[in-house]
């Protein structure tokens, strides 16, 4: 059975909305065929994922317009979850942004929100086009 | 964000009754940070129990609060981890930096 669940969810530029995105992320996430306890620590860090990223994209990707838009798609089967955050800003660089300084105790917030991308997830890539930019970010499941 | 504030024997704990600390809210809670350590408040317990969900905007404005106890040589101590928050501190090693307790009697009992 073809269980494939692909979602794209457009909202204005602004922190308000983030809440709705988890939600989203969690309905997502309750729909795959999988235990239960795997289904609830992936919808965490899905609900995670998502938040981190379209903060990214409104602070970091220049899109702090409230006109401004930004593009959510999760794309999840069994075996793989793709999640891309599309933003029109001025971009960024992901490879420049450092982890933050744990020998300082933790204490460095730089880097934090990025650092918690790349431990969730298998794969993040920061693309830019002329279209706009997109945050790739993938994860295998099984 | 709706927080409530208690005094104890000279520890100020505050509640954080949101069911998530992130980037949309956690600005009003550094606010409260600034309140508190500006008008005299020493040490505090910050308790999470209603918070559900955390993000990196959020720690950051916890680390700040312990950054401005730490300067005016007070204490911000925490409570009530719930799961995901807790998973959190974990990832990005913040347990480390931070007193965690069970319960805020606990947090207040280290005072002691």
């Amino acid at each position: 059975m073809n269980n494939n669940i692909d979602i794209a969810i457009t909202f204005p530029a602004h922190t308000r909305h983030l809440r709705v995105v988890g939600r989203i992320g969690h309905m997502a996430v309750q729909e795959l065929d999988c235990p239960e306890e795997v289904r609830n620590t992936l919808s965490d860090q899905l609900a995670v994922v998502l938040t981190e990223g379209v903060v990214n994209a409104i602070k970091h990707a220049g899109c702090s317009d409230p006109n401004g838009k930004i593009q959510v798609r999760i794309t999840l089967t069994n075996d793989n979850l793709v999640v891309r955050i599309y933003d029109t800003g001025v971009g960024f660089d992901l490879d420049g942004i450092p982890d933050p300084c744990f020998t300082s105790c933790g204490m460095e917030d730089k880097g934090r929100g990025i650092f918690i991308l790349r431990s969730l997830m298998d794969r993040v890539e920061y693309i830019r086009t002329e279209e706009g930019n997109v945050l790739e970010m993938r994860k295998k499941l099984a | 964000m709706d927080v409530k504030t208690e005094q104890n024997e000279g520890i100020t704990v505050l509640f954080v009754r949101d069911d998530r600390l992130d980037a949309n809210n956690s600005e009003e809670l550094k606010a409260e940070f600034h309140r508190l350590f500006g008008s005299g408040t020493k040490d505090l317990v910050v308790d999470l129990s209603e918070v559900l969900f955390i993000d990196s905007s959020g720690l950051g404005v916890l680390v700040s609060g312990y950054k401005n106890a730490s300067a005016q040589h007070g204490t911000l101590k925490l409570s009530n981890l719930q799961l995901q928050v807790k998973s959190m501190f974990e990832l990005t090693r913040l347990h480390r930096v931070f007193d965690i307790f069970s319960t805020v009697e606990d947090a207040l009992q280290s005072y002691t």
